[in-house]
């Protein structure tokens, strides 16, 4: 599958702070609203201007902080077509898969703000179309490509009656 | 082969011995979500076309993060989760009862259990001796729904800690310095193991600070022992039945070993705005601080407390800065009113809220002005974490938030000791 899409580049160390402001707390079980404040403080122009499609490009520990998983989905509801990131945390890594929101490790060091990208997400190949630049990301875990390849693990859990792994 | 206290809890519940890096899904002993992430759980569950709970008397939802209601919408939620209750028989903590991990101590775990949160902070009650994890509300779902996750096993770090903390020093201090040693992501996907003759003095009060903090440097767990301690904690929250020796076989393999002297370890901060920035007191300089907190599930216990108070009795909060206690559950409270802690902290001038996660999370009970900067016991920092992107947080020890209320600026406790 195919991903295409503008980069949209962050640094190091994205708190789920910084994805979901705990001042939106409220806002949690209305999700559509919620994600109207994605990234609020950090890119305040994100949530009207990503286009779907448009790739989030993160540098070391992306996702760090808060098990919140509302800013996985609201990544999601906005149309970002999949998340790239050096290195994430642990619990942020498991919901975007979760999400159904693909996720790939990556050294993103040399993607810039605005480079068109373009993934493949069976091969893990991710090409800086404006660059030239490609690389390869590693495959995920058994555990992870089944539960993203059935769209998320809500979407897992229905079509199987619980957790079903090809280890 | 040796097995670490991550591989042996993990192996008990998978039902075979495990090793690390392997893939597995074990059995959950106990399960819980609180008012921010619990709708979604409830949500998810629904979407999954699920209606019963593996275990009702092992899941649990705790009204803390919001609680009393600030707003509508976190009292729909709450509506919501007691209905989820009712309808599952899963443990309804309301208002009063306390922060989820606080009251999870108390009540529920024990050591040996695998236990899953859908907050962050769950690696607390590995304290306990339990293999404590967070993880986001659809995980907890699962796990809710089905009594078992899956999880791969996570290598361990073998943290040595010898000798005592000095007097003014705390295991706060001591964590936070080995954050900012490691960094915040030195331990990503590592069970943290802290073993060897210095914690045998640690109560599980005090360990909690710790394994509280473990996600904080990335790790999937924080893990001590269960030990004397953890069965004199066992028996003074009526549990002693709970208890069973727990700890690593000493042909345990770990990835990386750290040893630390505790008597070493002096008082520090977090600076803002990410909890691996952490300075020693002596070296941060001048800070006005308008703001102190002392509670939160990181430093919200008696003890912790008692630490405060011992500084605070007698004396008053600056006249620039508010001292809000954050109290951490229904027991603390009681235990607090009681031996005269309370006292001492409203009469230096500190007003007392909660039980509950009070302004930690940036929901109510002391969001910062613009500028502000607030010194707390909590365990994050972040930018815009108490609800404002303009505030300023330092993380320090019950002790340093106490001397800091009385100096109006950032402070060493020592100087009060």
């Amino acid at each position: 599958m195919k991903i295409r899409g503008k980069a949209w580049k962050l640094g190091d160390g994205i708190t789920t702070d910084h994805i979901t402001p705990g001042r939106f707390f409220h806002l949690r079980s209305n999700l559509p609203e919620l994600a109207k404040h994605c990234f609020a403080d950090v890119r305040p122009e994100f949530a009207a201007s990503v286009k779907p499609g448009d790739i989030v490009v993160g540098g070391q520990n992306f996702g760090l902080g808060s098990s919140r998983e509302h800013a996985t989905i609201i990544l999601k509801l906005n149309g970002v077509g999949a998340v790239l990131a050096k290195s994430y945390a642990r619990i942020f890594f498991r919901n975007v898969i979760n999400a159904g929101l693909p996720a790939l490790i990556i050294d993103t060091g040399q993607i810039r703000e605005g480079d068109e990208l373009e993934l493949n997400l069976a091969t893990g190949q991710v090409n800086d179309l404006t660059t030239g630049v490609e690389m390869i990301a590693p495959p995920l875990p058994p555990v992870m490509r089944n539960i993203i390849g059935d769209g998320g693990l809500v979407e897992h859990i229905k079509k199987h009656g619980g957790l079903k792994i090809d280890w | 082969m040796g097995k670490t206290l991550a591989e042996k809890i993990l192996g008990s519940r998978a039902g075979n011995d495990v090793q690390a890096g392997e893939f597995i899904i074990p059995a959950v002993d106990f399960v819980y979500v609180h008012d921010g992430t619990g709708p979604l759980t409830v949500q998810q569950m629904k979407a999954m076309g699920i209606e019963k709970i593996k275990d009702p008397a092992r899941s649990a939802i705790f009204l803390d993060h919001a609680s009393p209601s600030p707003r509508l919408e976190h009292a729909n939620d709450h509506k919501l989760l007691r209905a989820f209750c009712k309808r599952t028989g899963a443990i309804l903590s309301d208002l009063g009862g306390g922060i989820l991990h606080n009251v999870v101590s108390e009540k529920y775990a024990k050591p040996g259990d695998v236990i899953v949160g859908a907050d962050s902070h769950s690696c607390t009650q590995g304290a306990l001796g339990a293999f404590a994890t967070g993880m986001g509300s659809t995980d907890v779902a699962v796990a809710m729904a089905f009594g078992h996750t899956w999880m791969r096993v996570p290598e361990s770090f073998q943290v040595v800690l010898k000798g005592n903390l000095a007097k003014g020093v705390y295991t706060k201090d001591f964590i936070l310095y080995f954050i900012g040693m490691i960094g915040a992501n030195g331990a990503t996907y590592k069970a943290l193991e802290f073993l060897g003759p210095g914690t045998k003095n640690l109560s599980v009060a005090a360990r909690a600070t710790i394994a509280n903090m473990a996600v904080e440097c990335g790790a999937k767990a924080g893990l001590f022992p269960a030990d004397e301690q953890t069965k004199l904690f066992l028996q003074e929250h009526g549990r002693e039945k709970d208890y069973q020796e727990l700890a690593p076989d000493p042909d345990a393999t770990y990835e990386s070993r750290f040893d630390f002297d505790l008597s070493r370890i002096e008082p520090v901060v977090a600076c803002p705005h990410f909890v691996d920035n952490v300075k020693p007191i002596r070296e941060v300089g001048e800070v006005k601080v308008q703001q102190v907190l002392i509670g939160t599930c990181t430093n919200g216990r008696l003890e912790d407390l008692q630490s405060a108070a011992q500084i605070l009795k007698g004396r008053r909060v600056h006249p620039e800065t508010r001292l809000i206690v954050a109290l951490s559950s229904r027991k603390v409270y009681l235990d607090a009113l009681r031996d005269g802690t309370l006292q001492a902290l409203v009469e230096a001038g500190g007003i007392v809220v909660g039980p509950g996660c009070g302004p930690c999370v940036g929901v109510h009970e002391g969001v910062l002005a613009d500028g502000e900067i607030c010194v707390g016991t909590q365990n994050r920092n972040f930018e815009g974490r108490m609800g404002n992107p303009e505030g300023f947080i330092y993380l320090a020890s019950p002790a340093t938030a106490a001397a800091t209320a009385i100096a109006g600026q950032l402070c060493d406790p020592r100087e009060f000791l």
